[in-house]
């Protein structure tokens, strides 16, 4: 049985107060994680939440730069949603780019012309949705360092790529959710492209270890920054939230700080 | 001093002259700069309608946002879009940048996404890189819909880090000297995400600059280090909230520097003049202190009857003739056996009568144990 109950996490978003319109859509949220804490989890826990019955016409187009379908399938069997599934009833399209962008040098066009076509499938897969799915459509990517590195370090093809994504966001009120690892640019001087990427979210989730150090119960903390958040009145603000977690088998846990040891 | 920014670009450009630029900057530990930039359009375009500014009308370069988000933008804060089709235009680089839907349209598979209500007042740029092109539709965006030739026109590009992602700084430099240098164009701003670029890029178009507005947090992370989320309590101290530095550049090479707390409180931005960074700091921390019992503040009676207290080595003017107390005469006329120093205290009465001296004596209990200080060398520092 799916899980009901609002965490941490999910007030953290606004997706307590209303699923009808889903409080992500037109928003681009941004998932940032280090080695010493994957926040992974983050996306699939979204990824299953946006699935779920209660939003029966979200629809996910997930580019997977990083793991085949089976390992999201098994993860997400844990969690209590069928992936296959799901790609069965149309609600869930998974785009192996494993597969299909990496061996792109032996086309005629650049790397970009890879990026080109892909977006081209993201936006004919939408334009064949039903119509009362097409607005609310969400784009996961897994990861974003992995689109770089299929653009053979062309930051500025995966950025051009990221504000087509983002144009489907303001014209079709499609949400965008990516994985990103931020230690990966932390030895340069300007990470022009992560930054670039920070000024185009409006939800920052950010996963950290503890500055305290490792803990049995806690596994991390999470902090959200929200801009336009809306709340239950329907108004909306600003909102940053942090509390930690600890990932288990079929779920997390999601807690204040100062609650466990 | 918001307002003296947008009053700047209200007054607009003496003849001959070029338009008064203002840029509006911001990092990403502080990345409000948009609610600046909206805070402006909606000022100028108030101006505008209002018919009390030197310009027109309205160009608007969107590369960040959809010509849609801005009509909405401006509805929402009560400026009258309906009749924008004769003073605002916006020239949408933001939709189809490098003509990718373009392309997929020409291949017949084309997707019906112009939802956007704004198709009237907008005009799709499909090259961002060719410049030239850009800078010709802005003119002809301006002079085409603006009823009278020598009516001028304002521009806002609301995002220069996209220009200089597809053109190199001295081409986007010599755009915007040729806008400013454009006799039908009153006044021009943008917006530069300054962390995305060199020093010498930030620094080229700033000269471009008659006035430069810096959206800085309100307190910086240790080492400087941008976007550090480390630091909870200093993260939650910027969030939402940071100050506003404007520089003013005159004519006469004089130089004027003005800092401005501001709060976003969605949908717009509040802005509250204070003199120094402290005091903005102040300001903006006072709602993060905890509520007190007790207050340090004088209240209004408080200051008044402090004000009322006779000081004894004041004149009152009160008609008497002036007494002044010579401290020193008195302590001549008192034998004392003051050993090491003497304080005096006067009672507020006694200034008119024989003064009455307080003595405190001092005797060192070193004395009978000569070797204390050579002990205690720290105590002698002190």
């Amino acid at each position: 049985m799916e899980n009901r109950a609002l965490n941490l996490l999910d007030e953290a978003l606004g997706l307590g107060y209303q699923t009808d319109p889903w409080p992500l859509r037109g928003k681009v949220v941004l998932i940032e994680d280090c080695v010493e804490t994957s926040g992974c989890f983050v996306l699939h826990q979204l990824l299953k939440r946006t699935l779920s019955s209660q939003s029966p016409n979200n629809t996910v187009i997930f580019l997977a730069f990083s793991h085949p379908l089976s390992h999201y399938d098994r993860i997400l069997r844990k969690l209590g949603c069928n992936l296959v599934a799901q790609r069965e009833n149309g609600r869930f399209f998974f785009f192996d780019m494993l597969k299909l962008l990496c061996p792109d040098e032996k086309e005629e066009r650049n790397e970009k012309g890879g990026f080109i076509s892909l977006y081209w499938k993201i936006q004919n897969t939408i334009r064949a949705l039903p119509e009362n799915n097409k607005n609310h459509a969400t784009i996961m990517i897994d990861d974003m360092s992995l689109m770089e590195v299929a653009a053979h370090g062309s930051s500025d093809h995966v950025l051009d790529f990221m504000h087509y994504c983002h144009t489907l966001t303001s014209e079709l009120g499609c949400s965008l959710i990516t994985l990103n690892h931020e230690d990966i640019y932390t030895s340069m001087e300007r990470p022009a492209f992560m930054l670039q990427i920070k000024y185009l979210v409006d939800v920052l989730i950010k996963a950290e270890p503890l500055a305290t150090g490792l803990a049995a119960d806690v596994h991390g903390q999470l902090t959200v920054l929200n801009w336009g958040f809306c709340n239950v009145k329907g108004s909306s603000n600003n909102k940053m939230s942090n509390f930690h977690f600890k990932v288990k088998e079929n779920s997390v846990e999601y807690f204040c700080p100062g609650t466990r040891t | 001093m918001a307002e003296s920014m947008c009053r700047t670009l209200r007054d607009g450009s003496l003849e001959g002259e070029q338009a008064p630029a203002l840029t509006i900057k911001d990092i990403t530990a502080s990345p409000f700069g948009f609610h600046v930039f909206s805070h402006v359009l909606s000022q100028l375009s108030s101006f505008i309608l209002a018919s009390k500014s030197q310009s027109r009308g309205m160009v608007i370069v969107a590369f960040s946002r959809s010509p849609s988000f801005y009509v909405d933008l401006l509805k929402r804060r009560g400026i009258d879009v309906n009749s924008s089709h004769k003073w605002i235009q916006i020239l949408d680089c933001y939709s189809d940048p490098l003509g990718w839907k373009y392309q997929l349209m020409g291949s017949g598979n084309c997707m019906d996404v112009s939802h956007e209500t704004s198709s009237n007042l907008s005009r799709v740029c499909k090259d961002v890189k060719d410049l030239d092109k850009l800078y010709s539709m802005i003119l002809e965006l301006g002079k085409g819909k603006f009823y009278r030739r020598k009516d001028r026109f304002s521009v806002a590009i609301d995002s220069i880090n996209e220009m200089l992602r597809h053109a190199s700084t001295p081409t986007v430099a010599g755009l915007l000297s040729n806008l400013r240098s454009h006799e039908q164009i009153s006044s021009i701003f943008w917006l530069l995400h300054s962390d995305l670029h060199e020093v010498k890029v930030t620094s080229a178009l700033e000269y471009l600059s008659s006035v430069v507005a810096s959206v800085e947090p309100l307190h910086q992370t240790a080492g400087g280090k941008r976007g550090d989320l480390e630091n909870l309590s200093l993260l939650e101290q910027n969030f939402g909230k940071g100050k506003l530095q404007v520089r003013f550049k005159r004519r006469n090479g004089r130089v004027r520097v003005v800092n401005e707390g501001f709060h976003i409180d969605q949908p717009s931005s509040n802005f509250t003049s204070v003199l120094s960074e402290d005091g903005l700091a102040n300001q903006i921390n006072q709602s993060l202190l905890p509520k007190v019992q007790f207050d340090l503040e004088l209240s209004e009676k408080e200051r008044i009857d402090r004000a009322k207290v006779v000081l004894p080595f004041e004149h009152q003017g009160n008609g008497e003739p002036i007494h002044i107390y010579d401290v020193f005469q008195s302590f001549r006329n008192v034998h004392t056996d003051v050993y090491l120093s003497a304080v005096v205290f006067l009672s507020p009465t006694a200034a008119k009568s024989t003064p009455v001296l307080d003595k405190f004596s001092f005797h060192n209990d070193n004395d009978n144990n000569p070797s204390y200080f050579e002990k205690q060398p720290d105590n002698v520092l002190d």
